[in-house]
């Protein structure tokens, strides 16, 4: 294995890779609940042809290898399974190009969320990605991988849905366009009118080569964004609040909170639309819209919408939200980890029953919020849990509760959103034995060595 | 001081990356992340590191101490952490140190720190005899002297420092205050050998240079460097240190709105880099940055990182010594030293003894010595006055 060392050090220079038991004690673990495994070695690449060499000789040695973003998946997803290398993609930090015309821009595979988002304010400031709630140290390639979802998911679907290119090398080292870039020197689409390969790639976890670079569509980037806040404390009316407000066609964002602290928390749902327009009569006739959809449930008495304070903005509005990452301190003890079923809206009340029951049985505490995805054809549902890296029974319970909601989750028709190995044979237990069968084949013929990220989605 | 908690209390990082990052997220801002690139050396790594160290989860080794010790203590991840126990990460940092200390794992460099201050009492392990080889005669401080000017390890030995030292030393004769130095009697001020781990020798030393200044009634002292400033003004009262203290840029501020020194016109595009342990630590942006653009002729621009998003430029925690994050491209200071070059000024402002030198040196290294000059706000303005 020195051999592999010496090669690794060869490829991307000798600052660029560990084999030391430090890197090795870090990138064997993520912030979740899932257990260990340490890489045998650490490599950070700069440029595709250094990805490229690193999978010729992973293959040729038969080293699995583990690709890595921000590694803030939470379920295990960048823990090498199998040990081998894990390629830390963060050195691979250009962004390429922007289209203005167009509206994409394209991005290597390290390429963080918060960089992305400070180079369009600064560079184009009419124009925005999706941004996720994760810290903003999140890659954008990752957070497409793993079919995750931003600001702009209400209205767009999936952060993946907004892929527009792909150029990504495959398990045995060939380098590959995905989309219009296969074709053409532009990056609009990830398929349409080509057969769409986008899908080989987006949702493996890198079991099926690694995305050294990503086009990504932009948005308009309004001048002006609100939010609203209606409030209601009867559980079933939530989902049809949420598609009346998706109806309006006149948000940018929905996220439902449910939280027993502080008290005035407990027992209600807050629903938060967040608006944007370029003029203020814009602003007020989306909330005058919003307001219409929703008024009979002022007039049943039965919710309402309720003034956000100045000073609440700043944090409902921020992008990525660092309240979202402040719960894993909420209870001192430095954990979170959430099951995020994927769902129809009209879920939502089941989820928050069991979410409420599996903290009582287990004494965690809790937190959901909801994002609305694709105008409401479905939404991501969150059982979220704080757990004290320093009670290993508190762990223990939490990873229980965890387990417990996959589950639910699963018989509830949901399906499991960037699911960790054990839910991911749940959730192939359950698909169509044809599509399994798809998967295998898709898998057996990308990466004939089974060096990708072993592990994850593997069909037995 | 939040040292002695922090093994009960350094399980709480999540290891989010925030720390990572200034405030618009538009580069890494953590000076050693950004030399090394493994999360290894971020914030959250190393606070992962330390606790899976006392866990017993991983052996300590000679690399592990390096990371510790990579840490310039430059609270970048103290303004950036979204949690609550953002203000005490240094602290637990350093309580790691203290430990690492105590058991006698410490990388051999910061061995070497310790021993020269034991020795010699400064890092340099120069000669105490020649402590004010660079004062060419300035007055010692006697009772009756407004302010004892605290020189510091730096401006007694280093050679950027000491041409710091002599400017100032001139400005304050131009102002006719009254003020002295304490010479070959001065001792290292602690700051670093604090943020290294060291609470014994820095207890000393404290102790030492307490009860020097007491004897000698000294009621406001001025420092040249930020890092001296910090540990008097900070450290200093938990041992009944407490002395008026101001770091220079807000004398010579307030000597030039009273008009007591009046610098002549000059013609230069002038960026000013701030020292963390005068910005982060404490709050002075704005003295500085007054006292440039006071100068006729100055035009002021700004580094895209500044203020309490400022990058580091790596020499804090004796790393102006110790030198670990050296050797590249990326290192902080040169990274610095690029940054301040693509604003366009032909000048590098910055305040204290340890980025003078840092940058010093990373201009040459980045072979913009001939394009971008280095100075200490006190030698810009000595310039000036001498050129009047």
């Amino acid at each position: 294995m020195s051999d592999v060392y010496e090669a690794l050090q060869k490829i991307v220079g000798e600052d660029y890779v560990s084999n030391r038991a430090e890197e090795r004690y870090f990138y064997g673990r993520d912030p979740g609940l899932m257990p260990p495994h340490e890489p045998d070695y650490v490599v950070m690449p700069k440029t595709t042809e250094e990805v490229q060499e690193i999978i010729k000789l992973a293959n040729r040695e038969k080293v699995p290898v583990t690709p890595k973003g921000g590694g803030l998946a939470l379920t295990g997803l960048v823990i090498p399974l199998k040990g081998g290398i894990v390629m830390d993609m963060k050195r691979m930090d250009r962004i390429l190009e922007v289209n203005e015309k167009a509206r994409y821009v394209v991005v290597e595979a390290g390429v963080t969320h918060g960089a992305l988002k400070s180079y369009l304010q600064k560079h184009h400031p009419h124009l925005r990605h999706s941004i996720p709630d994760s810290p903003p140290i999140a890659t954008i390639v990752a957070n497409a991988v793993i079919h995750g979802q931003g600001r702009l998911s209400q209205q767009h679907g999936f952060n993946s849905d907004m892929v527009s290119g792909l150029e990504v090398v495959l398990p045995t080292g060939e380098l590959c366009r995905i989309g219009s870039c296969s074709v053409s020197s532009y990056w609009f689409s990830k398929g349409a009118p080509l057969p769409d390969l986008s899908g080989l790639f987006l949702g493996w976890f890198g079991t099926t080569g690694i995305i050294t670079k990503l086009g990504m569509k932009l948005y308009p980037c309004k001048k002006i964004r609100d939010v609203m806040l209606f409030l209601t404390d009867k559980v079933d009316l939530v989902p049809e609040v949420i598609r009346k407000l998706a109806h309006t066609e006149m948000v940018e964002d929905i996220v439902v909170t449910a939280q027993p602290i502080p008290l005035r928390f407990k027992g209600n749902f807050y629903i938060l639309p967040f608006i944007t327009g370029d003029l203020e009569e814009e602003i007020e006739f989306k909330k005058k819209m919003a307001w219409q959809a929703l008024m009979v449930y002022f007039e049943s008495r039965d919710g309402g919408f309720v003034s956000v304070t100045p000073d609440m903005k700043p944090s409902l509005l921020a992008m990525p939200s660092k309240d979202t990452t402040r719960f894993a301190d909420v209870s001192k003890g430095g954990g979170f980890e959430y099951s995020g079923p994927i769902a129809p809206i009209d879920k939502y009340p089941a989820y928050l029953e069991k979410l409420e029951e599996l903290a009582s049985k287990y004494k965690l505490f809790y937190s959901s919020a909801a994002r609305v995805i694709d105008g409401g054809h479905s939404m991501m549902f969150s059982f979220s849990y704080t757990f004290n890296r320093a009670n290993p029974d508190e762990m223990k319970r939490a990873k229980v509760a965890l387990d417990e909601a996959a589950e639910f989750a699963l018989e509830e028709d949901g399906v499991i959103w960037k699911p960790n190995i054990n839910e991911q044979q749940m959730v192939m237990e359950r698909m169509d034995p044809n599509t399994l069968m798809l998967m295998k084949k898709v898998k057996q013929l990308l990466d004939p060595n089974g060096i990708m990220n072993p592990g994850n989605w593997e069909v037995k | 001081m939040q040292q002695k908690d922090y093994a009960s209390q350094i399980h709480r990082c999540f290891r989010c990356g925030y720390c990572k990052f200034p405030t618009d997220y538009s580069s890494f801002n953590c000076p050693s992340y950004r030399r090394f690139r493994f999360d290894s050396y971020s914030t959250g790594g190393r606070l992962w590191l330390i606790y899976a160290w006392l866990k017993g989860e991983i052996e300590w080794s000679e690399h592990f101490a390096e990371i510790l010790y990579t840490c310039t203590t430059c609270k970048n991840c103290t303004e950036q952490c979204p949690m609550k126990f953002a203000p005490d990460i240094v602290d637990w940092i350093v309580g790691a140190r203290s430990d690492m200390v105590e058991k006698g794992k410490i990388p051999p460099r910061v061995a070497r720190f310790f021993e020269a201050v034991y020795g010699y009492g400064n890092p340099f392990k120069q000669l105490r005899s020649d402590r004010a080889a660079w004062a060419n005669g300035t007055k010692k401080y006697a009772a009756g002297d407004e302010y004892l000017l605290y020189v510091g390890c730096l401006g007694s030995y280093d050679e950027n420092g000491q041409k710091m030292a002599r400017s100032l030393v001139d400005i304050l004769n131009a102002s006719g205050i009254s003020f002295g130095i304490l010479g070959e009697e001065e001792e290292c001020c602690g700051n670093e050998i604090y943020m290294l781990g060291e609470t014994g020798l820095f207890q000393n030393l404290v102790e030492k240079n307490c009860q020097k200044f007491k004897e000698l009634g000294v009621r406001k002292i001025v420092t040249l460097s930020p890092h001296a400033y910090n540990t008097m003004k900070n450290n200093y009262p938990a041992f009944g240190g407490s002395f008026e203290l101001c770091h220079y840029t807000q004398l010579l501020n307030d000597l030039i709105e009273k008009n007591k020194i009046k610098p002549s016109r000059a013609k230069a595009k002038v960026t000013y880099h701030d020292p963390c342990f005068l910005g982060r630590y404490n709050n002075i942006y704005d003295e500085p940055r007054q006292i440039l653009q006071s100068i006729p002729g100055i035009e002021l621009v700004e580094m895209e990182r500044n203020r309490r998003d400022a990058f580091c430029c790596g020499g804090g925690s004796g790393n102006f010594v110790t030198d670990l994050l050296a050797g590249s491209a990326d290192s902080p200071a040169r990274v610095r030293a690029r940054e301040a070059y693509e604003t366009g000024a032909d000048t590098l402002a910055v305040a204290c003894p340890s980025c003078l030198t840092m940058l010093t040196d990373a201009v040459k290294a980045e072979d913009l010595d001939d394009k971008l000059a280095v100075k200490d706000i006190s030698q810009i303005l000595e310039e000036l006055l001498s050129a009047k």
